[in-house]
């Protein structure tokens, strides 16, 4: 666990480093993310950083494009490419998109900005691994402002269908969008309800708890005739108290000074795990 | 060029939707990777031939033409070929973002089948009619856009397509329409054909006024008047050699298709003639909505028929 949170801790460095040097994108969404990127690719997922594309592989596909900044961090501190690459963000002839470009790099499965589109590139996967009788599974991570979009419904009610359970939706329930706290511009609750009656496995986790993550990651694995959705509760902006529950940090990158403060705040953190 | 014999006679009539069922059909049998999504309209738009053949390569996804677009890329990039298909305001009507990003900008390997394009839908009325998908589908970087002439060039393209690794767009009509082609009639992806050869006025046509050009040429034939007829089906990539000989040849060119004249084949054709100037007269739908009809009343009442394409090429020669 420990060395999971010092993985975690680096990766939320790298992806203020990131944000400041871009300057502009997202911070709160990464920054909340990390620990389910880092346990799925330290630990859960059977992905190799040398077989990028591996047919057995794992897929993990990110349907809110936009919190890439942490995608492309956990995949290099991972080892598929060169961590000195990251500071190329959004910068001109960068393989770091904005938005991730699928296959662009090696590990980004999926193209992905316009939401929810992810939920139904990761159903079709899953449709296709079931046809061909394969053990890789399909990861599917989305954010509960995505589910304003109505097509991420019909991708629950498709996967339910098929019963599709090699595929596991992994929900950032981290209150915020981009223009208020997320129940306030589009009340989603009673959302472990609403997910169960589109039949589909419902697990509420605390999405910065690794031991919480895991056990459901676990239990996921071992859904049989169904697929499964895991409701991550994340704190928006972890590890930067300033940027924490704040929804304004949603869509901004921090400047050069606010960068300082909250690598100085990671650092400490880090120290106290050490 | 080797066009039906019976062409002007009593011909053949078949819908390309049901060309491309078969060729689905076919190309099913040998290629397990191939894979069918429907939207609810699996026996309108003939894709049922398939899914009675391969129940289990056939996805019934529901009225859910995004999810069926996204999942689609998903199958691409796990190997398959998928099959989209749905009617074309619907698909890529509706799934026009995630064609865009999920399928084109990634550059999978989906194949769309827009079926019951054009007015010739007739009764179902305006909303059913797709006006605008050659616009929306043209401009998208690596989409290849085919419009068959006919049911045989349907399952010509069907077939090739499957052949061309990348996103297609295939729009298909609803109702029976002349058998032009035959099985010697050469096709290939991004290459225009020249159906009659002419010397007065080009007239470049694309699907189901492939015929009413050629009708309309055997018509100004009896008052002298020679027209050159050319089978656009490929918007995209289109072809530039082609259609900058005929224009050079004739020096006049109309255009027709059953689709909006903004955006369209003929706007398509006008790019590449910028590069040499040509006198276009532009037949297709004038900046409207259609309405309820007989297919017949609604392409002569919007000028979408041979009398149309007479007109136009009778006004480019004054």
């Amino acid at each position: 666990m420990k060395e999971l949170m010092l993985t975690a801790n680096k990766i939320r460095q790298d992806v203020i480093e990131m944000l400041v040097e871009a300057g502009s994108g997202h911070s709160a969404g990464p920054l909340g993310m990390a620990d389910v990127f880092t346990a799925l690719y330290f630990n859960h997922a059977r992905i190799n950083p040398k077989k990028p594309w591996d047919e057995n592989r794992d897929r993990i596909v990110l349907s809110n494009g936009h919190i890439c900044p942490v995608w492309y961090a956990t995949l290099a501190e991972r080892g598929f490419f060169p961590v000195r690459e990251l500071k190329t963000l959004r910068k001109i002839n960068s393989r770091l998109q904005g938005h991730p470009h699928a296959r662009e790099l090696p590990g980004i499965e999926n193209s992905g900005g316009p939401l929810g589109q992810g939920c139904n590139i990761g159903v079709g996967m899953a449709l296709a691994g079931k046809m061909d009788k394969k053990n890789w599974r399909v990861y599917a991570l989305l954010s509960d402002g995505e589910l304003n979009e109505g097509c991420d419904w019909e991708a629950f009610m498709l996967a339910a269908k098929y019963e599709l359970d090699n595929l596991c939706f992994i929900i950032d329930r981290n209150n915020i969008q981009i223009e208020g706290p997320s129940d306030k511009v589009m009340p989603l609750e009673p959302l472990k309800k609403k997910l169960e009656s589109f039949n589909l496995h419902v697990i509420e986790v605390n999405g910065n708890d690794f031991k919480q993550v895991l056990n459901a990651l676990e239990k996921a694995g071992k859904t049989k005739g169904m697929p499964t959705a895991i409701i991550a509760k994340t704190t928006p902006g972890k590890g930067v108290s300033f940027m924490e529950n704040d929804y304004k940090w949603h869509g901004k990158p921090p400047n050069k000074e606010e960068a300082e403060k909250a690598l100085k705040e990671l650092r400490r953190q880090r120290t106290e795990l050490l | 060029m080797i066009l039906n014999p019976k062409l002007f006679e009593e011909v053949e009539k078949t819908p390309t939707r049901d060309g491309y069922g078969k060729g689905v059909l076919k190309a099913g049998k040998t290629n397990k990777n191939i894979v069918v999504l429907s939207a609810d309209l699996a026996e309108s738009t003939r894709s049922h031939w398939f899914a009675e053949a391969f129940p289990k390569r056939f996805i019934e996804v529901g009225v859910a033409e995004q999810n069926m677009m996204g999942a689609a890329a998903g199958l691409a990039l796990s190997g398959k070929i998928p099959f989209v298909s749905s009617y074309a305001v619907f698909s890529p009507g509706r799934s026009w973002d995630h064609l865009r990003v999920a399928v084109c900008y990634t550059n999978a390997n989906v194949k769309i089948i827009g079926a019951h394009a054009g007015i010739s839908v007739g009764p179902d009325g305006a909303t059913h009619q797709a006006l605008e998908d050659i616009a929306i589908t043209r401009v998208l970087p690596n989409l290849v856009v085919e419009v068959p002439c006919d049911a045989l060039e349907a399952e010509k393209t069907t077939l090739a397509i499957i052949k061309r690794k990348g996103p297609c767009y295939l729009r298909l009509g609803r109702e029976k329409t002349p058998v032009i082609t035959t099985n010697k009639t050469p096709f290939k992806i991004g290459k225009a054909e020249v159906f009659r050869e002419g010397r007065d006025v080009s007239i470049i046509a694309c699907g189901s006024m492939v015929y009413e050009a050629l009708l309309a040429a055997q018509q100004l034939a009896k008052e002298g008047i020679d027209c050159e007829v050319v089978n656009n089906h490929s918007i995209k990539p289109i072809d530039e050699k082609t259609i900058l000989k005929t224009a050079r040849k004739t020096g006049r060119v109309v255009t027709a298709e059953e689709h909006q004249v903004f955006g369209g084949m003929g706007s398509a054709v006008a790019e590449v003639l910028a590069q040499h100037p040509t006198r276009i007269e532009f037949v297709g739908m004038l900046d409207c909505f259609g309405e309820s009809g007989k297919p017949s009343e609604l392409m002569a009442k919007y000028k979408m028929d041979s009398k149309a394409i007479i007109k136009a090429v009778h006004k480019i020669l004054q």
